[in-house]
């Protein structure tokens, strides 16, 4: 009798430690995360049921998609995005962050993805000559603090302007539309869609040219950001990256929510890998 | 001395984040928050120690307004009214035309209304508190000398209120300043508005954050320091004989 009842919790104890072992392969292999600052339209947003849906949610999944993994999402506010990283709250980074050299000693890079410009935003009835550093002074501009477009302002115009640093770039478009701020200097993409500039009735405006560069604070555009010890991840993502270049399908989910190209090919080189 | 000062720069050679620059960032940081709550709690007992006064009021009419006040304030988070105040102003239509906007405009005074609205709350209870809690003999000394009510509140009340409520006040005043931190979600670049701006910056929570928390440690003891020196003097009357 004694025999019957171990041999059973035996097999037992097998049989569960085998399922036990496969759903703990399962989470380890096959599941990335990926986390993401939630909203950033038209790249992620929540539909009406909370769902999460954009460009880069799209991008997201095909990109998993073809490099045969399963993928999941973690919101994550921008502030504490690559300490979240770094802390294994998620896998990788897919929020349209740009590569820079400071990021680059903290957290290992794919392919960029896209870039886009950013712009300077007035009122369409002011009349400023963001050239002429003289005539600036005084004047406030708005950014949102720790972003690439910080560190321009506060390296280019850090003398002349009031710089104000918000949180996140709502508060931004807020501010600039009580009134409380001059200028904004805003990534093109959420100026696009938060601010109507585009018009020639409309009541603000573009000043000068859409900027880029230096890259040294510009960067290469937007890549995935992985642990530097996650190698093999993001050489799975780099291809997959060249891929939708290649077959035509980036420019597709590109023209589903852009009017504006922010394509940035990879080089033959960079594929060959 | 000199070994000191050799050893003070190569201890700040080999760090990216400690520059000059941010070491500047701190200081401005410093001054704007010492100045925002020494004017908010400078304008807060100006603003609370007649509402504490009214707040005992036998008139309805007095004591309930101030009573609806202090209950809101204190019942809502600052972060909240400091949000209302900043951004609530400008849905008043034509707000910007007019000469209230040259306050609201800067970030400084919105923040400086809100954090005095909340403190002059929760010192009027403060001060309401230990102005109820006067012994009665010694009302009652006043009114047997024929004081007016007035000159009782002047001279008897308001003075030993003041002392019993020195204690829980110096609380105040450093929960203030803990308080403080949400400026800097306003675009105000005090310590808090530094630090989030050297951690954004470099990426580096730790240094940013410990190396602020450092200076509020600071602040916080040298405002302890100063209400025990004046409890002891203030409160004298009270310590047993010779002690």
């Amino acid at each position: 009798m004694n025999k019957w009842i171990t041999s059973a919790l035996l097999a037992g104890a097998l049989v569960s430690g085998q399922f036990l072992g496969q759903a703990m392969a399962q989470d380890d292999k096959d599941t990335v995360r990926l986390g993401i600052d939630v909203p950033y339209e038209p790249f992620v947003m929540r539909d009406a049921d909370g769902k999460l849906e954009g460009f880069e949610i799209d991008l997201g999944n095909e990109l998993c998609a073809r490099a045969n993994l399963e993928c999941s999402w973690v919101e994550q506010s921008w502030d504490g995005i690559i300490p979240g990283l770094l802390a294994r709250k998620y896998d990788a980074i897919l929020s349209s962050m740009a590569i820079t050299p400071e990021r680059e000693r903290q957290v290992m890079f794919s392919l960029p993805y896209y870039n886009t410009p950013s712009v300077w935003i007035t009122a369409r009835d002011r009349d400023i000559d963001i050239d002429d550093k003289a005539s600036l002074k005084g004047l406030s501009v708005g950014v949102q603090r720790g972003t690439i477009r910080d560190v321009y302002v506060t390296q280019e115009y850090g003398d002349v302007l009031d710089i104000h640093r918000y949180g996140s770039s709502q508060e931004v478009v807020n501010d600039l539309k009580s009134g409380r701020l001059d200028l904004t200097f805003e990534d093109f993409p959420i100026a696009n869609d938060a601010i109507d500039f585009r018009q020639e009735d409309s009541p603000y405006k573009q000043l000068g040219d859409s900027i880029k560069t230096p890259t040294s604070i510009f960067g290469k555009g937007a890549a995935m950001a992985f642990r530097q010890r996650d190698k093999a991840l993001a050489a799975k993502f780099d291809k997959a990256i060249c891929e939708v270049y290649a077959d035509g399908t980036f420019d597709k989910l590109m023209g589903e929510y852009f009017d504006y190209d922010l394509s940035v090919r990879p080089s033959e080189a960079d594929c060959a890998q | 001395m000199d070994q000191l000062n050799a050893w003070f720069t190569q201890l700040l050679a080999g760090n990216a984040i400690f520059t000059a620059n941010t070491l500047g960032f701190y200081w401005n940081g410093l001054v704007t928050t010492v100045q925002l709550v020494f004017l908010c709690l400078l304008l807060g007992i100006v603003l609370a120690v007649p509402l504490a006064i009214g707040r005992g009021s036998k008139r309805w009419w007095i004591k309930w307004p101030i009573y609806a006040y202090t209950y809101v304030f204190r019942g809502t988070p600052l972060l909240i009214q400091l949000y209302l105040v900043y951004y609530g102003v400008v849905f008043f239509n034509g707000i910007q035309d007019t000469i209230f906007w040259e306050v609201f405009k800067d970030a400084f005074y919105p923040a400086l209304m809100a954090f005095t609205l909340n403190t002059a709350a929760y010192t009027t209870e403060i001060f309401r508190g230990a102005i109820k809690n006067t012994a009665k003999g010694e009302i009652e000394a006043a009114r047997a000398y024929g004081m007016s009510k007035g000159l009782m509140m002047r001279r008897i009340i308001l003075p030993s209120a003041f002392r019993r409520a020195l204690p829980a006040y110096g609380n105040e005043v450093i929960f203030m300043l803990h308080a403080s931190a949400v400026a800097s979600v306003v675009t105000i670049m005090d310590l808090t508005g530094a630090a989030y701006y050297v951690y954004a910056r470099f990426y580096a929570p730790f240094p940013a954050f410990i190396f602020v928390a450092l200076i509020y440690l600071c602040l916080t003891f040298s405002i302890m320091f100063v209400f025990r020196r004046l409890e002891k003097r203030l409160l004298a009357h009270l310590r047993p004989r010779g002690a």
